[in-house]
């Protein structure tokens, strides 16, 4: 229930900051245009691929292969919106308010997440109806365009986890927001120095945040991937509230 | 100081404990502790700030935390509130354990921090509804507790207003309001008029006074004058030791034994001096002026210089002030209070 008191709270800062407007109107822009740019592609290629049997449509060529962009570009931007979950309650001295409050440590992390999950959802339906809209001119595979959304979606949690987690370790917004970005893209590449040689171990290629989006973006729904992704967005929140623990305990 | 409240509170209980006894007033059965700290101690790596702090808070009573900067008043306040752990002993909030049952013993806390916890980008209505939900308060009840913590404050009018643009006495009001408005059983407030000007002081004091009537209040404060114009009872902190612990009569008290220094024109023997009632010793200051030390009434004083025809010039009681007193303890070496480092 205090999640939810929580939750709320943290949407409606977000949503009271010009941050999250400001990235919401940027990255609807950009990926419009991405979209219209794909859209232009398959338009200009359509007579080669009727010819070829098995050829992808516009369900992939444009709709999955926008929201695997949207995935990569939200690894840069969910850290920034991240970056004050905790840093500035800490900083304002509101973080108390939280501790001394009957709610749990628990209840507070996943609330915080929550509130934030909730906003990227909200943009993720925005660069959806983009593919969506297609419906309008052409019959659109729809399994695939929700497993690629799916895929999309988990990304966004795992990421949110780790940024509040960051957040969790300092006072100041930007620290946190570099510190995430660092550890999204060392998650990234944790498989490239093996996978270029292709000898990477089973575990580093597991630990890779790049060998888990693919099946959802092809449209496979993947009990594997979604595990990544669940005990990721798991471990982080444990960190957090670990970590927001060992900060009342004596040291 | 000559607040009227305080005056009126400082006669309901002016029983004169002895520094760091724990025996209740005689006369009534005290109301049950509403919070109990047992033996709080909290070590910062080497450091120890507080330690071994016991105490009990009931019904009624405004205890003034009084001590001077970083003599560990904050970190026991948050120990009290639940935002830090303490390193060893414990606190029972209205019979619960803030240890084993966090959560139903935080559910009787109001606590203001040293830095008002606002969210400054909400409204006070906001904000409150929000503090009072966190806390358990329901829907339903949910616009009368906003209301009656906002009347109480005196921030009626100021409910549709972003935090943000307030001046600094009305965030502090709003930090207390947050602070009530679940109707916690104990509130706790960690220098609630720092930073304020003159009235604003004033009329948080008033505030926190009419709070002492519906709450049991803890506050900490390095300000005397605080402490004597809206607390019942006195703890006074050195590092991070109680040094003393009893009503505000109680430390009245120790500023009363003092002295009075006299002025004749014709002053007899020492020792008719001596021998008035009350006198414990006689100091000769030169010039026919003296100081009697002990609780001397000068109207005794007075009527033996009149029968002796001393030809009295000056009579002056020589009262420790309350800052002195204040400044005595909480500088004093280890030496020379022993009997108040018993804690």
């Amino acid at each position: 229930m205090k999640t939810f008191v929580i939750a709320a709270r943290e949407l409606r800062a977000l949503f009271l900051s010009p941050l999250a407007w400001v990235i919401a109107g940027v990255l609807t822009f950009v990926l419009a245009w991405l979209f219209l740019l794909q859209v232009q592609f398959q338009l200009d290629l359509q007579g080669q691929m009727a010819a070829q049997p098995g050829a992808p449509g516009a369900t992939a060529r444009v709709g999955a292969a926008m929201l695997g962009t949207a995935g990569f570009i939200m690894m840069w931007i969910v850290p920034i919106l991240a970056m004050r979950s905790f840093a500035e309650e800490r900083a304002k001295g509101t973080l108390a308010l939280l501790l001394a409050s009957p709610a749990t440590l628990s209840e507070i992390v996943l609330g915080k997440f929550l509130g934030l999950y909730a906003l990227l959802a909200l943009m993720l339906t925005l660069f959806v109806a983009m593919p969506a809209s297609l419906s309008l001119g052409t019959s659109l595979d729809w399994g695939h365009l929700a497993a690629a959304a799916l895929g999309v979606l988990l990304q966004l949690g795992a990421y949110a986890a780790i940024g509040n987690w960051a957040s969790s370790l300092t006072r100041h917004a930007t620290i946190a927001a570099v510190t995430s970005i660092g550890l999204l893209l060392l998650l990234l590449l944790i498989d490239a120095a093996g996978t270029l040689r292709s000898e990477a171990s089973a575990a580093a290629r597991w630990l890779s945040l790049s060998t888990h989006g693919q099946s959802f973006n092809e449209g496979r729904f993947s009990t594997t991937d979604l595990a990544y992704y669940l005990i990721v967005m798991a471990a982080f929140l444990t960190l957090t509230v670990r970590r927001l623990d060992a900060e009342r305990l004596p040291r | 100081m000559d607040d009227s409240i305080a005056a009126a509170r400082r006669t309901i209980t002016a029983e004169v404990t002895p520094p760091m006894t724990t025996e209740p007033a005689a006369s009534a059965a005290p109301p049950a502790a509403l919070l109990v700290a047992d033996d709080l101690r909290r070590d910062y790596g080497q450091h120890r700030a507080v330690r071994g702090v016991s105490f009990e808070l009931r019904q009624g009573q405004v205890l003034g935390f009084l001590g001077p900067n970083g003599a560990g008043k904050s970190t026991t306040m948050q120990m009290l509130a639940g935002t830090l752990a303490p390193s060893g002993g414990r606190v029972t909030i209205g019979g619960h354990d803030l240890l084993e049952s966090p959560e139903a013993a935080k559910a009787l806390v109001g606590f203001l921090p040293e830095q008002p916890p606002l969210y400054t980008e909400l409204t006070v209505d906001e904000y409150l509804a929000f503090c009072a939900r966190l806390r358990g308060v329901s829907r339903a009840a949910l616009a009368a507790a906003v209301g009656s913590a906002k009347s109480r404050c005196g921030l009626a009018d100021a409910g549709r207003r972003v935090i943000g643009n307030l001046s600094k006495g009305y965030q502090q009001r709003v930090g207390i309001a947050q602070a009530i408005v679940h109707s916690p059983t104990v509130v706790i407030l960690d220098e609630p008029t720092v930073g304020l000007d003159p009235i604003q002081i004033r009329e948080i004091r008033t505030l926190i006074a009419a709070l002492g009537r519906a709450h049991a209040v803890i506050l900490s404060t390095h300000i005397l004058a605080e402490v004597q114009s809206v607390c019942t009872d006195v703890q006074i902190i050195r590092r991070g030791e109680l040094v003393f612990t009893g009503s505000l009569a109680a430390l009245d008290a120790r500023a009363g034994d003092a002295a009075l220094t006299v002025a004749l024109r014709s002053p007899p023997a020492e020792g008719a001096l001596a021998a008035l009632p009350g006198v414990q010793a006689v100091v000769a200051l030169g010039a026919g002026r003296f100081r009697l030390e002990g609780t001397v009434d000068p109207t005794a004083v007075a009527a033996a210089a009149v029968a002796g025809g001393w030809g009295l010039t000056e009579l002056a009681p020589q009262r420790r002030s309350l800052e002195q007193v204040f400044v005595d303890l909480t500088t004093a070496d280890e030496a020379v209070a022993p009997q108040e480092q018993a804690a």
